[in-house]
C-alpha cells in the first residue's frame, strides 16, 4: 500500500515545474507528506525519492538536517506548539513560558501528550520579538502570551 | 530629538487593506516599475548603484555593486533568490513588511529580476512566517491575473515567474550559500567561496540573492531617485577607502527590556540612545541599560556607555561589535544577568551551527557546555580565558570556518567576556547557580 495518499503525489508533482530539476523538489514535498500523516516515515521518503529520480539516502540526508521533520517513531500530535526562547523572548520570560508549558501538559520539549493532542516544540527566534514572550501553532504565531493562554489556544476546542 | 522624520518603507503598515493591490495601486504602487521597464537594465542597475544602497540583511555589501558582478552578455538562465529566511534573534522588520505591505517587496523583486536579467526568482521564506506565507501566495495571484507577473510584464518583451519556497526552521538557511543548497534540496550547508553566488549560484547558474527589506529599498529608489536615497543617512568617510557610506532610511527592530518594543523607521545613524529613549519608550520598570545588542545576536554586545554610538555601518564596529548586522537592538535591563544573556547566545549558535565546519560546531557546543557549567555554579576561574581562546579560534575571520556563523558566534562571546569580565569572575567566584529557569534542550 502507497505511504503518500493520491493528493500529496498530485501536489509534489505539480511542484516540479517550479524548478529546473527535481531534487528541488525535497523540502517541498517533505511538508506536503508531514502536513497531512504528521510525520514522514521510511517508506514516504522511498516513495518521495520515486518522485524525484532521487535516491532513499538523498531525501533522509535533507529531511534529517532539519529537525523540523519527525519520523515514524515520533509523529506529531494534532497541534505542534513552538515556543521561543531566544534572547529577546528569555527577557520577557520565553524559557519561563517554556518551563511552565512543560509541566502543565506534563512532558519535554520534543514530546506529545498522552492524549496525542500537543506536541511541544522549542523554538529558536520566531521573529516576533516585539510581542515577546511568543509562540507559533503550527505556522500560526500569538504574541505576548501566557501558559494559560497557550494552553487554552492550543487545547481550548481540541 | 524625536520623529520628524516621515516613515517611506513603513508609510502603508497599519493602514486598511494594505497587503492587496487595489490599495497599493491606489497608493501609486508599481509605478516604480513602470519606469524601470522603460530603461535599460543596466542603468536600473546604475541607478540602485549611485543611491549606495546597501544590503539590509547583514553584511551590508553595496546592492548595485552585486547586482554587476553577474557576467555579462552570457546565455541561459540568472536567478533571484529572495532571502526571506530572516532569523537573527531580535530582527522581524521583513516579516512586517511581508504581512503588511508584500506588494512593496514584490515590485522591488521585479524591479530586481529585471535589472538582472532574471526570469525565474526564488522566494525563500522560513517555514515560521506562515502569515507572510499566506498574503505572499495571495499577493503574486494577484499580480499574474494584473499581467504583472508572468508573460510579457506591462505589454514589455520582459516575463518573470516567481515561485514560493518554504525553508524547514534552520538559521543557516539565511547564509546566502547555505538557501542555495536548501533551496536545491539538499541540507544546507555553506559552500566554500569562490565561486561566489553572481558566478555560480542556485543550480549552478549565476544568481543574485537579496534581503526583503533591501528589495524594499529598491522599490522606493526607483520611485524617488537615486538622489532622495543618497542624501538621507551618513556619507561615506572620505578618509576611508574601504567605507561604502550608509545611506537610506533603515528599519530599527527594538525589543527586551524596553517599555514600547516596535519596529522604527529612521535615517541610517540614529544612536542607539535616542532610539531607545525618544521611540521605544525608554528602560521597562523604571531601570537603566546594562548592554544591548547593536544588530541582532551575532553583533555581541555594547555597554551603558556606548549608547551614542550611531548605529550605521560602521558605528557598532568602532565599539568593539561584529558590525550593525540586521539593526536589531536588543535592550538588556541592569537587572539582568549577563552569564544568564551570554549562556542564552552561546546556546543558540549551538543549535544552529550546521556542523558542517569542525571549529564551530565543536567551538560552538563547547562554549554553550562551559557556560551551562558556570550556570550550574560549577565553574573555574580559568572558564572565562577558555571562552575567550574559543572566540578568538573560531569563524572566518581567523579563516578557520566556511561561513561567518561562527564569527556571530564568537563576538557575544568576546563583548561580554572584555567588557562585563568583573561579573563573569564574581559569579564563578562565588558559585552561586543561576536563578533563571533552567529547561533541558535537546
Amino acid at each position: 500500500m502507497s505511504e503518500l495518499s493520491d493528493a500529496s503525489r498530485e501536489k509534489i508533482i505539480a511542484y516540479c515545474d517550479k524548478y529546473p530539476n527535481k531534487q528541488a523538489v525535497t523540502l517541498p514535498a517533505l511538508h506536503i507528506v508531514q502536513h497531512e500523516r504528521r510525520c514522514v516515515s521510511a517508506k514516504a521518503m522511498e516513495e518521495i525519492a520515486e518522485i524525484l529520480d532521487l535516491a532513499p539516502s538523498q531525501i533522509h540526508d535533507t529531511a534529517s538536517f532539519y529537525g523540523f521533520f519527525r519520523d515514524e517513531n515520533r509523529p506529531l500530535g494534532k497541534k505542534r506548539v513552538w515556543v521561543c526562547r531566544s534572547l529577546p523572548c528569555m527577557l520577557r520570560g520565553g524559557e519561563k513560558l517554556l518551563a511552565e508549558l512543560a509541566e502543565k501538559w506534563n512532558l519535554h520539549p520534543g514530546e506529545t501528550t498522552a492524549d496525542g493532542e500537543v506536541t511541544l516544540e522549542i523554538a529558536e527566534c520566531l521573529g516576533a520579538c516585539d510581542g515577546a514572550p511568543c509562540i507559533l501553532i503550527e505556522d500560526e504565531l500569538h504574541e505576548r502570551v501566557s501558559a494559560d493562554d497557550v494552553d487554552k489556544l492550543a487545547r481550548g476546542d481540541a | 530629538m524625536s520623529g520628524t522624520f516621515e516613515p517611506i518603507l513603513l508609510a502603508r503598515v497599519g493602514k486598511p487593506d494594505s497587503a492587496t493591490l487595489a490599495s497599493y495601486q491606489a497608493d501609486g504602487g508599481y509605478s516604480a516599475l513602470k519606469k524601470a521597464l522603460e530603461l535599460p537594465p543596466e542603468e536600473v542597475i546604475e541607478i540602485v548603484r549611485l543611491s549606495g544602497l546597501r544590503g539590509r540583511g547583514g553584511a551590508g555589501f553595496p546592492c548595485g555593486m552585486k547586482w554587476s558582478f553577474l557576467p555579462k552578455n552570457q546565455t541561459g538562465p540568472v536567478y533571484l533568490c529572495v532571502n526571506g529566511d530572516e532569523s537573527e534573534p531580535g530582527t522581524f522588520n521583513n516579516r512586517i513588511l511581508l504581512e503588511e505591505d508584500p506588494h512593496q517587496v514584490l515590485e522591488g523583486i521585479i524591479i530586481a529580476s529585471y535589472a538582472t536579467r532574471a526570469t525565474t526568482a526564488y522566494f525563500y521564506l522560513r517555514y515560521e512566517y506562515g502569515r507572510s506565507y499566506r498574503t505572499l501566495e495571495k499577493a503574486i495571484a494577484e499580480l499574474y491575473a494584473a499581467g504583472l507577473l508572468g508573460k510579457n510584464i506591462l505589454g514589455k518583451d520582459y516575463s518573470l515567474d516567481i515561485h514560493l519556497h518554504r525553508g524547514a526552521g534552520a538559521y543557516i538557511c539565511g547564509e546566502e550559500t547555505g538557501l542555495i543548497e536548501s533551496l536545491e534540496g539538499k541540507r544546507a550547508w555553506p559552500r566554500i567561496k569562490p565561486p561566489f553566488p553572481a558566478i555560480e549560484g542556485a543550480f549552478r547558474r549565476p544568481t543574485v540573492i537579496n534581503n526583503v527589506e533591501t528589495l524594499a529599498c529598491v522599490t522606493q529608489i526607483l520611485n524617488r531617485g537615486a538622489e532622495w536615497f543618497h542624501t538621507i543617512g551618513v556619507p561615506k568617510d572620505p578618509n576611508n577607502q574601504r567605507d561604502f557610506g550608509s545611506y537610506g532610511p533603515k528599519l530599527y527592530c527594538v525589543s527586551g527590556h524596553v517599555n514600547k518594543p516596535g519596529l522604527f523607521e529612521l535615517p541610517l545613524g540614529v544612536t542607539a540612545r535616542n532610539l531607545i529613549d525618544n521611540y521605544a519608550g525608554g528602560v521597562w520598570h523604571g531601570r537603566k541599560v546594562k548592554a544591548i545588542i547593536p544588530g541582532g545576536l551575532s553583533m555581541g554586545f555594547m555597554t551603558e556607555k556606548e549608547l551614542d554610538t550611531p548605529l550605521d555601518f560602521a558605528g557598532p564596529g568602532k565599539v568593539g561589535c561584529l558590525g550593525l548586522g540586521t539593526a536589531a537592538v536588543i535592550v538588556i535591563d541592569d537587572q539582568t544577568s549577563m552569564v544568564d544573556v551570554l549562556y542564552n547566545a552561546c546556546r543558540f549558535f549551538a543549535h544552529e551551527s550546521c556542523g558542517q565546519c569542525t571549529p564551530c560546531r565543536e567551538g560552538t557546543a563547547w562554549s554553550a557546555k562551559i557556560l551551562e557549567r558556570i550556570r550550574a555554579g560549577h565553574g573555574k576561574s580559568s572558564d572565562i580565558d577558555l571562552l575567550l581562546e574559543i572566540a578568538a579560534s573560531i569563524g572566518t575571520i581567523p579563516g578557520t570556518t566556511i561561513c561567518g556563523l561562527a564569527d556571530g558566534a564568537a563576538w557575544p562571546i568576546k563583548t561580554a567576556l572584555t567588557k562585563f569580565r568583573a561579573e563573569f569572575e564574581d559569579y564563578i567566584a562565588s558559585g552561586r547557580k543561576s536563578e533563571a529557569a533552567l529547561v533541558a534542550s535537546h
